[in-house]
């Protein structure tokens, strides 16, 4: 199975069909396991019960720029290799991208309100993040207000791909730069920082909340397709109907010309 | 190059000829910076404080403004199309074209600065160091400006929703050139750090700019 042969929508959708179900089994079981951990990880020393709020803004942070590496992907899909689904997979990915984003910059300042004494603080990680979230709808709305798809998939490609430029920026922004937001603590040289208690249930919700998005993702894919499906039915039926009508008038016309002609 | 020059030359002459619209940016930046005493009153030393910000909230605003129509006409007109068809890579061609707009419209808003800045009772250093940050960051503005302007063509859409894609690739200008002209007035760090990422914006959407806005030209046009 290549990527090549899930071009076929038909297809794409008879092997989602039979793949959702488990994945949404997985994500419910790991979210649940994932859940049960960070209730249960022990307190901090320092901040306390709040540490538990990293358990779900990491991982819609880590989502939030993940989903946009997917969408870019899928870009180049649209621009080099004309893969017929990859505009599907784009635009499907932004409302579950800018949900996610949206997750992390709420989570992030229930946690700063205790802990910085602000909910919001102009750092660069957190404007970074914040013009991820604007870019985010900017290209939903993008996907809005243009009717024709593949017109609006190419443009939103081309967006989507100067848009990356911001990810490693969001990445690196708490090295560049002296920041309120703590650097990087689990992916970094020199091995994790964080103690076995805490790492578990952080790295156990990270893979749950991928799954998550797999699963949105695909399903939303599938709903992509098939309101394209019924748009093309409805406009078929639309033109039927306006063709119809129109070689009706005609022959009301021309027959109306003849009336005339023998008047 | 003599075709590039050329292109030059003919983008630049219709921009300051009647119908062209450069100049109507220098206006509508005026019009802002004049706009802002209204809203937080006439207090000169606030406004002397927030006068970099008014400064190059008008600059982002008019190029931005101004920016809708870079590849508009060439596409109503046809010379688009004779552009895209042309034996010039169209990469530097819309290079060419942001540059020839920066010109027509991006130096007189530089241009504009001290008066203004008298407006905003900015001192001497103060004006310096906003229309040297300008002259750094407008090309930066003007050329991620251009991939918006090639999008506005290609989906027959402008004006607002073309803003809100635009924006916010822009902020990072905004946030480096207003800290770059803080810190030349009052601030106590130095101005050469954000000064030269301003300057390394400038140069990385000089590189992004041309080849993303050639590729949804591209790929836009049929």
């Amino acid at each position: 199975m290549t990527l090549i042969d899930l071009a076929n929508p038909t297809r794409f959708l008879a092997l989602t069909a039979r793949v959702l179900p488990w994945l949404a089994a997985a994500t419910i079981i790991l979210l649940t396991i994932g859940l049960y951990q960070s209730a249960f990880a022990p307190d901090d020393y320092q901040q306390g019960a709040t540490v538990k709020i990293m358990f779900i803004h990491v991982p819609n942070a880590w989502l939030s720029m993940f989903v946009w590496g997917v969408m870019s992907v899928a870009s180049l899909g649209t621009l080099v290799w004309r893969h017929p689904l990859a505009d599907v997979a784009a635009k499907s990915a932004a409302p579950i991208g800018a949900a996610f984003t949206f997750l992390a910059l709420v989570t992030g300042s229930l946690w700063g309100r205790p802990m910085w004494g602000t909910y919001w603080e102009w750092d660069a990680r957190l404007t970074s993040v914040l013009i991820l979230f604007l870019m985010y709808l900017g290209l939903m709305a993008l996907w809005r207000a243009v009717e024709d798809p593949s017109r609006a998939a190419r443009a939103a490609a081309v967006l989507t791909l100067v848009g990356a430029i911001n990810l490693p920026i969001i990445k690196f922004s708490v090295d560049w730069w002296n920041t309120l937001h703590q650097p990087a603590s689990v992916m970094r040289m020199g091995g994790s920082t964080l103690d076995k208690s805490f790492l578990i249930p952080l790295l156990v919700m990270a893979i749950a909340f991928t799954l998550l998005f797999v699963t949105l993702h695909l399903a939303a894919m599938r709903n992509e397709i098939l309101r394209r499906r019924v748009r093309s039915l409805q406009m078929m039926q639309a033109s039927r109907v306006a063709f119809s009508s129109e070689v009706g008038t005609g022959s009301r016309e021309e027959s109306a010309s003849k009336e005339a002609g023998a008047a | 190059m003599t075709a590039l020059a050329a292109l030059i030359r003919r983008d630049i002459r219709i921009a300051l000829r009647v119908g062209g619209g450069a100049l109507i940016g220098v206006l509508f930046f005026l019009t802002v910076v004049v706009l802002m005493p209204f809203a937080v009153g006439p207090d000169l030393a606030l406004l002397s404080r927030l006068g970099p910000a008014i400064l190059w909230l008008g600059a982002l605003l008019a190029s931005l403004l101004t920016l809708d129509r870079l590849f508009m006409a060439d596409h109503e007109d046809g010379s688009l199309d004779l552009i895209t068809m042309s034996r010039t890579p169209l990469e530097l061609a819309c290079a060419a074209k942001a540059l020839a707009h920066w010109l027509a419209a991006g130096l007189p808003l530089i241009v504009a600065t001290p008066v203004l800045g008298l407006l905003l009772n900015l001192d001497m250093v103060a004006t310096g160091a906003v229309a040297l940050t300008l002259l750094a960051g407008t090309p930066a503005l003007t050329f991620t400006g251009m991939i918006g302007a090639a999008l506005a063509v290609t989906l027959h859409r402008g004006g607002l929703l073309m803003a809100v894609l635009v924006l916010p690739l822009s902020i990072p200008v905004l946030i480096f050139g207003v800290a770059a002209s803080q810190a030349a007035i009052t601030g106590p760090l130095s101005f050469g750090a954000p000064f030269s990422i301003l300057c390394a914006l400038s140069l990385v959407s000089l590189v992004v700019g041309p080849f993303a806005a050639a590729m949804s030209l591209r790929h836009g046009l049929d």
